[in-house]
């Protein structure tokens, strides 16, 4: 059983949740492979889909793990929404609960947003990303997919590249890793990684080659443009060229390394087209397990509402 | 907490040899049948059955292993979160005869949810139950198994447990519990 109620960042979870989480998404990964891919677990749940921020992943995923697991589903948006009106968050999530919803799964560009709704209503809730803070389920499928092609994650030596400042990603996926018994490694350039992030027991790098000669995985993190209030680095090019990943450096190096990526890809930027495509990635593995997992999360979730 | 033996050792293995007699006299040479064990307790005596009926007949019937979790009825009305075990069906269902073996029928329900789960693989032609214990007069619901290896009168408090070899115990065992 969970020793949370709800999924509001890593950072509350305990190793053994981690796990429990893995081993109960083993079990739906086979489900989601079967001819027929729904089971009828959260046939009496219904679930709010709330996302302030774009979304393409994660909310087509949350999507469809909620209704392999046969609950209802209602999506929103604040595109479009009364938001626009002036609405704010505790009114509009409010009117949805009036609905009779049981779980939320939110995104919000405010760090903090899901734990300000944990304390303010009654449902639970689910965070798929709040601000620079935390992107829980990311860091789930993300160590999950490592688990699966590396047999294990305790011991791994991984490295998380790019944009650590703005990325929700990088933090989730830290917490999850240690957690679970890796060691960490950020790299990328001085503008774009915390001043204190050693507090965190992470190691810093600064020359992408080197990085990557002492891991076993490079998750390779978007640059977060539409975060960014002021330039953190000349150009793109400039960027690409000492923190982008080559084939021709992945051949370079003297042993096989596991490279992932979150998504969406810019392409030729972080990651280029050969590497996104080679053997060495398992960036749509992510995206696979990334349902195997959420539904282990909200089947998890949902057990603990009685 | 006393306990009462049902089944034990040798009067264990001649049931489930009778169990697969009878299996054979139905299924002729299983060109067109499989068995499927329900996780957790029809796993292993699904595995002796197919060993006795290859043993008897020279025949390697297919066997899978089901978990019903995520089909209960009870989820979210229980106290504790069932924590899922392996789903392996390496075949095709579809117009086979499919043998649900689970070790003990209390209820029903479990058998209920069985089927449920059973259909996301395919439609069987045919659909039989083999039980080694029958808890009888205890049914919610309208199921039988088609092959029964020993009934047993129950009280709702009372529990059966097994014991197998395979698990490390010393004999074959099976247990009536009294809470």
């Amino acid at each position: 059983m969970l020793s949370t109620k709800h999924l509001l960042g890593i950072k509350d979870l305990t190793r053994e949740d981690l796990e429990l989480i893995f081993s109960t998404a083993d079990q739906f990964k086979e489900v989601i492979n079967r001819p027929i891919k729904k089971v009828p677990s959260l046939r009496d749940i219904t679930i709010a889909n709330i996302f302030f921020e774009n979304s393409t992943r994660t909310k087509l995923s949350f999507e469809l793990a909620e209704k392999r697991l046969s609950a209802d589903v209602i999506n929103f948006s604040s595109s479009g929404s009364s938001v626009k009106k002036g609405e704010t968050l505790l009114d509009t999530v409010n009117n949805i609960l009036s609905m009779k919803v049981d779980i939320i799964v939110m995104r919000h560009s405010s760090p903090g947003a899901s734990h300000f709704l944990a304390n303010h209503i009654d449902a639970t809730i689910l965070n798929a990303g709040d601000g620079t803070h935390e992107h829980p389920t990311q860091a789930i499928l993300d160590t999950y997919s490592i688990r699966e092609r590396l047999g294990t994650v305790e011991g791994k030596k991984v490295v998380i590249v790019g944009d650590i400042l703005h990325s929700r990603v990088a933090l989730s996926n830290i917490f999850a890793l240690q957690k679970l018994g890796a060691e960490v490694m950020v790299c990328g350039p001085h503008t774009l990684i915390p001043k204190y992030i050693d507090q965190l027991g992470v190691r810093v790098e600064h020359d992408l080659r080197k990085a990557l000669e002492w891991c076993d995985v490079a998750n390779m993190l978007r640059i977060q443009m539409e975060r960014q209030l002021v330039k953190n680095f000349p150009s793109v090019r400039e960027y690409s060229q000492h923190f982008g990943l080559n084939k021709e450096l992945l051949e370079s190096l003297d042993k096989e390394i596991v490279v992932m990526h979150p998504g969406p890809i810019n392409r030729g930027v972080e990651i280029t087209s050969d590497v996104a495509d080679c053997e060495n990635a398992i960036i749509l593995d992510q995206v696979e397990n990334g349902v195997a997992t959420r539904m282990a999360a909200l089947y998890l979730l949902a057990g603990k509402q009685n | 907490m006393a306990k009462v033996s049902i089944l034990h050792g040798q009067l264990l293995d001649i049931t489930i040899s009778r169990l697969s007699q009878q299996l054979i006299e139905n299924h002729g040479d299983f060109s067109n049948t499989v068995i499927i064990g329900l996780q957790q307790g029809g796993i292993i005596l699904s595995e002796r059955i197919k060993q006795k009926i290859k043993t008897m007949e020279n025949i390697d019937v297919p066997c899978g292993q089901l978990d019903i979790t995520f089909h209960r009825d009870d989820f979210r009305r229980r106290e504790n979160i069932l924590t899922p075990s392996k789903t392996e069906i390496p075949f095709l269902i579809e117009n086979m005869k499919v043998i649900l073996v689970d070790d003990v029928i209390f209820t029903g329900r479990s058998i209920r949810s069985a089927l449920d789960a059973m259909m996301a693989f395919g439609r069987p032609s045919k659909v039989e139950l083999l039980c080694l214990i029958d808890r009888k007069y205890s049914r919610d619901l309208p199921i039988e198994p088609s092959y029964v290896g020993k009934v047993v009168n129950s009280i709702q408090s009372q529990y059966i447990t097994a014991e197998w070899k395979e698990d490390g115990h010393e004999d074959d065992n099976l247990w009536l519990i009294n809470q």
